[in-house]
Order: structure tokens, then sequence, then C-alpha cells
């Protein structure tokens, strides 16, 4: 199939980027976007252009550095799938696509379809993790943990960290990233001790970063690629509650 | 050059503790005075990155992803084994230690391996520590599952995303120290050269992927934690960004590169479907808890949609094969099973170079659901990449490139022969031997994190003195100034192929001759192929834009060129090693059967490899393997 | 950092804000609903209310105090959310966020608009102040004659249409609001969100129905005086 791309283009962070047209031709269905993107840069590459520079590395949808707004959807919008899965079978001969960066003024783009995602790694710092030391922990059965909770908290901890709950959120706010970090360790014996502190400096350093504020649009959920559910968010709602609480 | 492992004496089952009680400490009030360069933070670089940190060492961490939590570590699907016996069914350290030794067809350490199979225990420990939601049952007590090579349930798992969340774990232990000041990240930063300062690693020169400028760091200790090299068949289940750079530089720099030529292909990957791929996508091997691996028996019917062979006309070739372990035998094994099918002409889909998957039998015996909670992400990732459903029809899966056994020569203390240079994790060649176990490979990042590194850097450390050589030292200037000038040299080529290009081209030559079965004659093909393409990358790569920004380009083109140099060392390894042995298979060498014929006698040693320059040879230094605990015998899955 | 300038704390604070004002809303469509009675109901209704003295006073300051919170926050938080979102898309698909969700400052300000001139005109008698009860003649039983006012009002098309719009604002709000206080306060384990979802929009109807029945069945002649 052929098909016709809308790119954002920037080349560095201080420069005005905008769109530009490719053409994409004799795109296989079962290539990936990605795969079409690299047969797009060969060509420029040949012909003496730029090519478009976007993040990429599993490739397989796990890495959660492949980062693009394809028609106004992160990761083009296939339920649970980031843009490194997606397949162009999902487009049809002919389609126009848009192609563009994560917006969001705590993502400073990079160049192109790159985006500066180091704010993420700024609020797990802040606390995203249990304070124990290698070593010195007890056996791993020593302390049950139900099924249920194990299963809640593997649910909340799939988060590839891609930042498309942000990218999708209209208030950019990164409360999805934040929330499954809060839930999976609040959920689990071994993060309780520290629930309280870990959900106050999570969510003021989300605040310090320039992400927005949650207003409940669930958009989040939408653009997730792991699909995590919202509901990590009222738990993180709830552990803030808490955290109030003598 | 005979070569020392370092290895303590005595018995085994004593040997790690008495090691660490012999050596040195470094005191607590000293340990912020060392500055140690982690290269990696994957689950061996991010999990040693943190260990150091916490002991109050100065560690600056670089990872060329945009964060330490993206390392390919990530992708590792099933599982972490360790000999904790939850389920009583006979496991044990020494278990563990033997299942390794044999599944790495008798080219392991053992001192190092027992180390592995020791510290396999505390490595679980850590991980429910930290959070990692590991699988439980009904009790609330941990799951296991069982995996190849091994007749015991000793895999723990968190879902289909073990590697996922141990690296998370790590992570986010990582996380703590740089909030502790302890740990300084440094993201989207390559490594480009190692300093080396009369013989001793004293820093690196990298490079800032954003702004392309060119960096020296000091360090008191250099640590290598920087994953495996198998994108040197282009094809292959590692991340794009995966490159043999960090470890060649190192390589080139005087470290040995020890087997090269153990690379390991993992039988279940989703089959290539054209020439514009990118990558290969793996499947976790715990599929074949519950698949069945089968092909046509007949050639005719391989056109035939899989439901209308019926099942007299089908080949369970793992099965018939080997009865005792069936469709769980090793990794290298079942590769080579499946490529036998495919030469034999009765191979499914595309290009006839696949089998099938079936999970017809388990999901009549246990119900879709129960297999949809096994392995329901990698139902889902198979239909989203060749649009089929698992459950309805059988996958198909074909070997893939994924692993490598190989890397830099270290001793028992993972010090490379370059005092000062630690090599950690796939990077270092010390566990594995001929062929990896399906999942050891978290368990030897994570223990060579966790619980080595922090006790045998001190080691060395005592014997220097801090900050002693730093980034003063005429040799960062001069390091900075050879890695600026093959960056200019590659924007300056300007030629007519694209990097993709001449990467897809040495792909080809390494996957068709020193892929899955290598023959003298492949070798040589492949060490005639190899340099001329190198020589043609360096006349007519087209590498565009400009060093001092941000250049997906020239990264590519750097850690190609790498692998082209490399490539040929490989194929030089694998040439040298007449015998068939784990990943590494030479035609020549096999019995009757068909089955890997090992030479212990002439090739019971490590090949630790001396870089001497393009135009002349390697020269070659053995290290002996010496078996004291098990008993040297031919892997029989059978 | 502090409770009011915290991103969880402010939206607590909205929660809250909105949970007492969605509950003045409805308190306050029961005592309206009183015009059913004719004018025994929504007068005698009145002078109760202003029989309490100073407890009416105390009330109101308290309203005061929470919409004025719930209006600066939710200024706060918006400007704050526009910061934080730079260059738009050129192509955007929003597909969980909806018209309500992303409208909730523009239905607040409308609402804010509203209840300033709900308070001119029936409060304080300024806007009309010919048919209010303050120059209407008591009724029967010397009680303010509100009953003949809201209807004289409503009877007039330009006040109604006034009222049922900003009703349908409120609706919008609501729809949004009264959900999203049950997810802030953390109740809600996944599947539930859903259900929550379709019984805050149903809230939102019976609010706006409650409401604009009074106007619309005054224009249309079926509650006279």
């Amino acid at each position: 199939m052929n098909l016709t791309l809308y790119v954002w283009r920037q080349k560095g962070p201080k420069d005005l980027g905008k769109l530009e047209q490719y053409e994409a031709p004799n795109v296989s269905p079962d290539q990936s976007f990605l795969e079409m993107l690299d047969d797009v840069n060969e060509v420029l590459i040949k012909t003496g252009k730029d090519p478009i520079a976007f993040d990429h590395d599993c490739r397989e949808g796990i890495c959660g550095m492949c980062s693009t707004v394809v028609n106004g959807r992160p990761h083009g919008g296939q339920d649970r799938t980031t843009v490194c899965q997606l397949h162009m079978r999902t487009f049809k001969d002919g389609d126009s696509i848009y192609i563009e960066p994560w917006k969001a003024k705590a993502f400073p783009i990079v160049k192109d379809l790159v985006v500066d995602r180091s704010a993420l790694d700024a609020i797990q710092n802040a606390g995203g993790y249990t304070s124990c030391h290698t070593g010195g922990v007890p056996d791993a059965n020593a302390v049950m943990i139900s099924q249920p909770a194990a299963e809640y908290a593997m649910d909340a901890a799939e988060c590839i960290g891609c930042g498309a709950c942000v990218a999708g959120c209209p208030n950019s706010s990164a409360m999805l990233f934040t929330g499954n970090k809060v839930a999976q360790l609040a959920a689990l014996p071994q993060g309780r001790p520290e629930a309280k502190a870990r959900v106050k400096a999570m969510t003021e350093a989300l605040k310090e970063c320039g992400f927005g504020n949650c207003t409940n649009h669930y958009e989040c959920q939408a653009a997730c690629p792991k699909g995590i559910d919202v509901k990590f968010i009222a738990k993180l709602n709830r552990e803030y509650i808490k955290s109030l609480l003598p | 050059m005979i070569l020392d492992g370092k290895c303590p004496t005595g018995p085994i089952e004593q040997s790690w503790d008495k090691h660490r009680f012999e050596m040195k400490l470094v005191n607590p009030a000293n340990k912020r005075k060392y500055k140690i360069l982690m290269v990696g933070t994957g689950l061996a670089g991010g999990a040693g990155a943190a260990s150091l940190g916490e002991l109050g060492y100065n560690v600056h961490a670089f990872c060329y992803q945009d964060s330490a939590r993206r390392a390919h570590s990530i992708a590792a699907q099933g599982g972490i084994n360790a000999a904790k016996n939850y389920p009583n069914d006979g496991d044990s350290i020494y278990r563990l230690f033997y299942d390794t030794i044999k599944g790495g067809d008798f080219r392991a350490r053992e001192a190092d391996v027992w180390r592995l199979a020791q510290v396999s225990n505390n490595i679980i420990d850590q991980c429910v520590a930290q959070g990692v939601p590991f699988a439980r049952d009904y009790a609330g007590y941990l799951d296991n599952r069982s995996f190849g090579g091994a007749q015991v349930s000793r895999t723990f798992y968190a879902r289909g995303q073990t590697g996922q969340q141990l690296l998370l774990g790590a992570y986010s232990a990582l996380c703590r120290q740089v909030k502790a000041k302890t740990v300084t990240m440094h993201p989207r930063t390559e490594m480009l050269d190692l300093v080396v300062v009369d013989g001793v690693a004293k820093g690196i020169t990298v490079r800032n992927l954003t702004t392309g400028q060119i960096e020296s760091h000091w360090g008191d200790a250099v640590v290598l934690a920087t994953g495996g090299y198998v994108n040197v068949f282009y094809l292959s289940t590692n991340a794009m960004g995966c490159s043999v750079t960090a470890v060649w530089k190192a390589a080139k720099k005087g470290a040995y590169m020890a087997n090269p030529c153990y690379t390991q292909i993992h039988p279940t990957c989703i089959p290539q479907h054209g020439e514009h791929q990118s990558k290969l996508t793996l499947m976790s091997e715990s599929l074949r808890n519950d698949g069945r691996c089968w092909v046509p028996k007949k050639k005719e019917d391989c056109e035939k949609p899989a439901g209308a062979i019926p099942e007299e006309d089908r080949d369970y070739y793992l099965e018939r094969k080997y009865p005792s372990f069936g469709n769980l035998a090793p990794r290298d094994i079942a590769s080579r099973a499946a490529k036998e099918q495919c030469d034999d002409d009765r191979g499914v889909g595309p290009g006839k170079r696949g089998v099938y998957l079936d999970f017809a039998d388990s999901i009549n015996r246990l119900g879709q659901h129960t297999i949809a909670a096994r392995y329901g992400n990698l139902f889902e990732m198979y239909e989203k990449i060749t649009d089929e459903n698992g459950y309805k029809q059988p996958m198909r899966i074909y070997p893939a490139p994924h692993y490598s056994m190989g890397g830099l020569w270290v001793d028992y203390n993972c010090m490379s022969n370059v005092p000062g240079l630690f090599v950690l994790g796939e990077a270092n060649f010390s566990v594995h031997g001929a062929n990896r176990l399906g999942a050891s490979a978290l368990m030897q990042g994570l223990a060579d994190g966790y619980f080595v590194i922090p006790y045998t850097i001190a080691n060395y450390l005592v014997t220097v003195k801090p900050g002693a050589v730093t980034d003063a030292h005429p040799e960062f200037k001069k390091s900075a100034d050879e890695v600026k000038g093959q960056i200019n040299k590659l924007l300056s080529i300007n030629g007519k192929k694209t990097v993709s290009d001449m990467h897809r081209a040495l792909g080809k030559i390494m996957w068709n001759n020193v892929g899955m079965a290598r023959s003298k004659q492949s070798l040589t093909a492949a060490l005639k192929e190899i340099p001329a393409l190198r020589e043609e990358f360096w006349k007519n790569v087209k590498v565009s834009g400009s060093g001092e920004e941000f250049n997906q380009q020239l990264e590519n083109a750097g850690r190609l060129a790498d692998f082209l140099e490399f490539g040929e060392m490989l194929a030089k390894d694998a040439l040298h090693r007449e015998e068939s042995c784990g990943g590494h298979f030479r035609v020549e060498h096999q019995y009757d059967d068909g089955e890997a014929k090992r030479d212990d006698e002439n090739f019971c040693y490590a090949a630790a490899w001396e870089f001497k320059g393009n135009d002349k040879e390697p020269e070659l230094h053995k290290e002996p393997l010496k078996f004291e605990n098990v008993h040297l015998a031919v892997r029989s899955y059978k | 950092m502090q409770f009011t300038q915290s991103t969880v704390g402010r939206k607590i604070l909205m929660a809250v804000t909105g949970l007492i004002l969605i509950s003045f809303i409805c308190v306050h469509l029961l005592g309206n609903s009183s015009v059913y009675w004719g004018a025994d109901g929504i007068n005698a209704y009145a002078k109760h209310l202003h029989d309490l003295g100073p407890l009416v006073w105390i009330f109101r300051l308290f309203m005061l105090a929470v919409f004025g919170l719930h209006i600066l926050f939710g200024i706060q938080l918006t400007l704050e959310n526009r910061a934080a979102t730079p260059g738009n898309y050129a192509v955007k698909r929003l597909v969980r966020a909806n018209f309500a969700s992303e409208t909730m400052i523009v239905s607040g300000l409308v609402l804010l608009a509203f209840v300033v001139y709900h308070i001119l005109h029936f409060t304080m008698h300024l806007t009309n102040p010919e048919i209010s009860a303050s120059h209407l003649p008591v009724d029967a039983l010397s009680r303010p004659d509100v009953f003949t006012m809201v209807v004289l009002s409503f009877q007039k098309f330009l006040i109604s249409l006034i009222y049922v719009a900003a009703m349908v604002f409120l609706f919008l709000h609501v729809s949004h609001g009264f959900q999203s206080f049950i997810q802030t306060f953390g109740f809600n384990n996944g599947p539930s969100l859903h259900i929550l979802e379709k019984v805050s929009k149903g809230f939102a109807l019976v609010l706006l129905f409650g409401y604009i029945s009074i106007p619309i069945l005054i224009i249309f002649g079926i509650v006279k005086i």
C-alpha cells in the first residue's frame, strides 16, 4: 500500500517544529509501523536528507522507548499496543498518517519525535522503591502475600514508563504513571512501611516536574499500551488520604 | 599464554564463603573517595550500581537509553532460576550447579557456576523485598514453573514479564541511590572508548547522544555491564541499540574476548516475515511447557493448514528424539532440531522456515482459560505480529539469535585481564559455558550485580589510591581525539549505502555461515566476506548529519563498525574450535544421530582472544577448565 | 508541600467542596419543589428559612467559602494544566475524556455567573424588582409572596431561558463532577468506574429535569398563580 505521512520535524528543543509531508510507497501490511518509518528514512538518507529521529529500542513492546502519537492517539490507539508493535495492516492504502511526538511541557522535544522523559525518572527517584538493603532481607517466603494482592501489584507494575498516559492526557498529567508505582508498592507488605512518605514525595515530584493535575478524564487508561486501569489512581488518592491521617 | 581464573581452592561448597572472607575490604570512610564507572544499567549494571552506591562508593552509571529502566534485560519473559527447592521436588544448590554446568556443555568454570547457584537464593529474597510481584499460589507462597534443561521446577516468574519486573526492581534500587546522591546517572550516553593508563583501566570516553559532545570520565574502576553481541546477526531478539561497542572498545584496549563463538539461538521466536524486518521477536521458552513442537511427517503436507494434517502424520520431533526431556530440551538442542526439520524440507509457513508449536492438547486438558492465564500476553503478542490466533491454530516458531554466552574474559572476581576493568552479566563469558539454560540470564545478571561485584571490587580498590589518575591525564585526551577522529571519518565517507543496508549484509554473512550450523567451509567463506564488507563500509557508507547533534545514523554506524571487526573474531573462534558444544555446532563434529560431538581432550578450555589489529591474527590465550565436582560426560537429554 | 498546594491535596479539596455543593444543590432542589404545593408550600418554606435568622447567615457564609474555594482551586488547577500542555497536536483524538470533562472550567464559570445572577434575581431582588417579593404584596398569611415572584419571573421567556440554559451547564458539570469525587476519594476498584459514570450521568439528569421542570411548567402555564 501507499501512504502519505505528515511527520513532526523539529531540529532541537529551541526550534519551532512543523509537520512535513512524506510519501511511504510499497508498504507491506506485515511491517511494523517503525519498520515503515525505517524505510522512509532509508530513502531520506540516500537522497541526502535528514532522516526522521524517533526513539525505539526493543521493538517488542516492553522497553517503553518508542513514543509517537499516530493520528492523534499515543502509540496509534490500538488496544494494548505500543507503536513498535503497531502493524501496517491496521492502515489502508492511500491513508494519511499524522505522526507527532509526545507533547507535554515536562517532556521537552530533543529532536523530531524524540522527547526527554527524565521527568518520569525524577518521579521514581522521589520514592518509587522500598528502602531495602542489598542482602539483609528475609527469606522470600517469610512473608506471605495473597494471590489477589500479588496480582493486583502485578497489574500496576506492568507499566513500561513510556509516557503515553502523559501524551494522551488533556492536562499532561503523569498521575497514572505515579499511581502505578504507588499502588504496586502499597499493595505489598514490603512497601507498606514507607507508603505514606512515598505517596507524598512522588506526587510532589510530579508537580515539580511540570506535569499537570489529574482531573479524572481517564484518557490515560485509553492511551496506555498496557491498558493499565485508573483504579490505581484511585488507590493513589486513597493512599494520599491515608497519609494525612495520623 | 595460560590464563588463570584465580578460583578459590578447596571444597567447592565453601569456595565462595572462603573467598569472601579472604578478600580485602575498603574502609567505610574511604568508600566515597572511590569513583566507580558503571556502563550499562540492565540487571547486572543497575543492580551493581545500586549496591555499590549503597555501600558508599561514588558511582557514575551510563546507559544509551533515555532511562536506566529501558535496558534490554526488560524483555526477558520467562523467569529466573533459584535453588530454593520450594516445591520440594529435589532441587538443591548442587543440582542447579550441575544443571548449569551440564547445560553449558561443560565449558564453564566450576567455581563461578557454584557461586551463581549459591547466591541464586539471595536474589529471590532481594527481589521480593523490593516489591517484585512474583507469581504466587493460592496460599500466598511463591509459585514456580519448569524450564528447559531442568527436571525440577525452580523458575520464579512474574507473568510473562519477569525480566521487566526484576529490572524495575533493580531500577528502583538505583533510583533510591540516585536520590541519595551516591549514584549519578548519565542516560543517553554511549561509551565509545576505554581509557587505559599504564595497563590499568582508569576511565571511559563517552558520547552524549543528545548533544553529540565527547566527554571523558575518570574512575578508579570501570565496570562494563553492557550485554551481548548477537546483533552481529542483524536480525536477533536483542534491542535495536544492543551492540558490542563497549566490549569491543575494551577488547581493542587489551581486554581478552573469550569464547565469542558461543552464541545462543533461541528456539521459540516468531519467524521472519520479509526483507524489511528490523528484528525478531522472542516468545518465552516457557511456552514449551505446554506447547508441543511438530512438523508434518510428509513434505507435501507442509502447505496444508495445520488442522488438516491428521495426528498420525505429525512428527513431534522433540518428543521423538528426546523422550525424557521432550519439549523441554535445552535451547541449543531444540533450535538445532527445528533447523534439521526445516532443512529436511518439512518446515511450515513463509519460506518453509518454521515449525509448529501446538497448544491444542494443553487447551483440551487445562482449558483455554488456564493457558491464557499462563501465557496470555505471549498469545496476544503473537497475534499482533502474525495476525494469527495461537489458541485456534498452532503457532509458528523458528530459532533466532538471542544471547551470547561468550564475552570479555574475567577471572573469578569478574575482573578482566586489564586491571580495574570489571565485566558483569551477559558481557562477560563466565558461567554459561557453551549454552545458557533458560531463566539463567536474569539469575546471572542479578548475581553479578547484587552479590558478586560489591565484594570483589573492594579487593581491587584497596590496591589503588582513589583519584590517583583523573581525566587530566593525557591518555584521556588521546582517547577523546581518537573517538572524534572515528566520528569525523564516518561522517566524511558520504558513500552510497546506508548503515542498515550494510548491517543487513553482515547479518546475512553471519547467519548463513556462522549461525546454527558451522563448517570449516562456511567459516572460511565468512572470514573472506567480513573483511571485504568492512572495507566497503569504510568506503561506501553514508552517514548524514553532524557529530554535534542527536544523530541516530551516526550511533548505528559506530556500532556497525565494531560489529564488522568483532564478527571476524567470532568466526575465527568458531573456526578454531574444532568440536561441537552447546551453541557452537560444527557439522564436521557430530555423532551419527546428529548430536553434538564434544572434544574434551583438545578443547576443554576457554579461548580468550587478544585483539592485535584488523590486519593481524588475534592471539589465543587458553584457560584450561578443570572439572573436579562434576563428571565430564556426554550431554544427553534423551 | 502543603496540602493546599499538593496536586492530590487540591484534588481532594475540589472533591470535598464539590460534594458539599452537590449536597446543597440537592437540598435546594427539594426546597424548590415546594413550589408545586403552590403558595402555601414555597412561601412557608421561605419563611422558615428566614426565621432561622443568624443561622441563615452562618450557612450563607459557609457556602460562600466552599463555593469560593471550589472556584479558586478550579481556576488555579486549570491554569496549571494549560501551562503543562504546550502546543496542541495537529490531530488529537480523545476517546475516554468527554465534552463534560473537558469543559469543566467553562461550565464552572458559567455556573458562577448564573449563581451571581440567581442571587441578584431571587435573593436580592435587584434584576427584576417590579416582580420581586419585596415589591409584591404579602400573601394571605402575611408572608413574602415568593410563589408569585417565581411564577411571574418564569413567565418571562428570557428568564426561563437563562435558568434552563444554566441547568444544562449544571448537568455537564455534575455529570463529570459526581463520579470524579468518588474516584478522588479512592472508591474505584476498576469495574465499578463504568457503573459510577452511569450513575453520575443519571444523577446529573435527575438534577437537570428537577430544576428545569419549574420554569418549563410555569411557561407552559401548568403551574400558575
